[in-house]
């Protein structure tokens, strides 16, 4: 009884896998190859990088500021105050810049991916496009792909930059710290494999949540309550996939860097 | 090998009376759910197949295996000269290239405006200048009566219109094979004229080949029993077709899997089968 299931359950997983792996490999191919739809590209730079910049720049700023006032309390048992910068910049820059920037375009990009294509599917535009002779990979997935993979690195620096400065508010104003001291900690107590830490994980986070929203958005079945659905799964997958990712990346990286 | 033989093969299907479409014993099932048990038409070039069945008959179905979106699990299946049934999907761009499909819910790009919509091929998919793209564009929508519609988007649209441009969308590039997946279905009968003898002048002064899916018996035959003529002063006009051309426009009536009638509009008329006959009534 229960065996069955299992197996059925497990088949199910490695179909999709499979069909995941199908995806990427022939989005990568995608990317290198032509024909490739520059309107759509540039469409998507704008519709991913651009618009997911105020969810960015609020989440940024408000994680930068809390994690001030929570560190300030810490930091106070010791009598260290004055390093609050340096806890600030490298809990922003190594994980939590990447993480949420991530999780806040798997919420805002990801779902509108899957609900797009997913689409698409049920009402038959993604077989039209087919008959018309149009590639979906190429024409659908490659810009997403890009400006997914582009934009996350970039929109996570500015996360990372308006968190150090939501830190910097909260210290000068409630914890009574000197703008120089809390400059000079932030700068302190970075290395370069910090920095590159938190420069490579958005680069992967990015491709992770765009091919997932791809994947589920494209095998959509059911009409209009399997969009809802989709769009469901690709928010939930595509969480989850970021902070699991997140943890194996940095356990490499660590390996590798330090 | 190769070259001769498709050089062959293309001289064959430019011919008239060559087979454009053939389907031979296919099968199909979802899952368990047999939808073709036997299929096998041939259609000739320039002429019509018209395909009746009940709903979910597999109608749109034998359409979709022909545009190579679905795979047939048994059975061969030729289209312009290719065996789609055993092309990749990169191999059968080059055979759509001359396939148009009306899709039965229209399929419209919702992002896109019904000029990019209906240009979608020239200006996405063709080496075409883009003046000569829009003039098309703009050519193809005056036939179906939306030339002043270019810049609406599709949700802007009637359920009727939106099929027009649908319609517009799949001759805009001049396939040399039309199929329309219910094309009239839900159109007023003046409007739906106006498609039928589209899809007649598309037949008869283009010579595109056509596979026409309906429920409506009245499209159906209208398509069957008229042709166009283009008169010495050039002007195109639909008259009764002469019984040879009646000839050239054959009904399909699928049930269950199987074809259970074959033939013109005459022997569908006098046709006994009590299945036939609560269809025709
Ligand atoms: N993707 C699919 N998965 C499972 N079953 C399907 C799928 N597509 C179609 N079917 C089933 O195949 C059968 C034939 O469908 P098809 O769309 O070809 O019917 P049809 O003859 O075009 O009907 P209608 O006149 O209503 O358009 C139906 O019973 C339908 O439920
Ligand atoms: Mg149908």
């Amino acid at each position: 009884m229960v065996v069955p299931l299992i197996e059925n359950w497990a088949k199910g997983a490695a179909l999709e896998v499979q069909e995941y792996v199908r995806l990427v490999r022939a989005a990568v191919v995608g990317v290198f190859t032509s024909p490739r739809y520059g309107h759509d590209i540039i469409e998507q730079f704008d519709v991913i990088g651009v618009g997911s910049l105020t969810v960015v720049l609020l989440t940024g700023f408000f994680t930068g500021a809390a994690l001030a006032l929570q560190s300030g309390l810490t930091l106070d048992q010791f009598g260290g105050r004055a390093v609050v910068g340096r806890l600030i910049s490298a809990s922003m820059i190594k994980e939590l810049g990447p993480v949420l920037t991530a999780l806040m375009l798997t919420g805002r990009v990801g779902s509108g991916i899957a609900a797009e294509l997913g689409s698409m599917v049920v009402t038959d535009q993604i077989n039209a496009l087919r008959v018309l002779g149009t590639d979906p990979i190429r024409k659908l997935v490659v810009p997403r792909l890009l400006a997914g993979f582009l934009m996350a690195p970039v929109l996570t620096i500015i996360s990372d930059f308006v968190g150090i400065l939501g830190g910097w508010l909260v210290s000068v104003y409630q914890l009574q710290i000197s703008s120089g001291i809390y400059w000079s900690s932030v700068t302190q107590a970075l290395y370069p494999q910090d920095v590159w830490m938190g420069i490579i994980k958005p680069f992967v986070l990015g491709f992770v949540i765009v091919t997932t929203a791809c994947h589920v958005g494209l095998r959509t079945t059911g009409g209009t309550k399997g969009v809802g659905e989709a769009t469901t799964v690709a928010v939930v997958t595509g969480s989850v996939a970021v902070i699991a990712v997140d943890f194996f990346v940095t356990k490499i990286l660590i390996a590798a860097m330090y | 090998m190769d070259t001769q033989a498709t050089q062959t093969a293309e001289e064959i299907l430019s011919e008239r009376g060559a087979p454009v479409v053939m389907f031979d014993q296919v099968e199909l099932a979802f899952d368990e759910k047999v939808v073709l048990k036997n299929i096998s038409f041939t259609l000739i070039s320039g002429h019509t197949k018209i395909i009746l069945g009940a709903s979910g008959s597999g109608k749109s179905t034998i359409l979709k295996i022909i545009t190579g979106l679905l795979r047939a699990d048994k059975g061969v299946v030729w289209v312009n000269g290719e065996r789609v049934d055993q092309l990749s999907e990169r191999e059968m761009m080059a055979v759509r290239a001359d396939l148009g499909m009306i899709f039965q819910e229209g399929a419209l790009f919702d992002s896109l405006t019904v000029r990019e919509n209906v240009g979608y091929k020239l200006y996405e998919e063709s080496a075409m200048p883009i003046a000569e793209a829009d003039q098309r564009v703009e050519e193809v929508l005056g036939w179906v009566g939306l030339g002043e519609y270019t810049d609406r988007m599709p949700s802007e649209l009637s359920g009727g219109q939106r099929r027009r441009v649908s319609i517009a969308r799949a001759m805009a590039f001049k396939p040399r094979i039309l199929l329309y997946d219910e094309a009239t279905t839900g159109l007023d009968p003046i409007t739906a004229t106006t498609v039928d003898e589209e899809i007649i002048k598309l037949r008869d002064l283009e010579h595109v080949s056509s596979i026409v899916v309906t429920h409506q018996l009245r499209d159906a035959f209208y398509v069957a029993t008229h042709m166009a003529v283009r008169g010495a002063d050039g002007v195109v006009t639909i008259v009764p077709a002469t019984p040879e051309k009646e000839r050239e426009a054959e009904f399909i009536m699928i049930q269950d899997g199987v074809i259970v009638f074959e033939g013109d509009a005459d022997a569908l008329r006098r046709s006994k089968d009590p299945y036939i006959l609560t269809f025709l009534s």
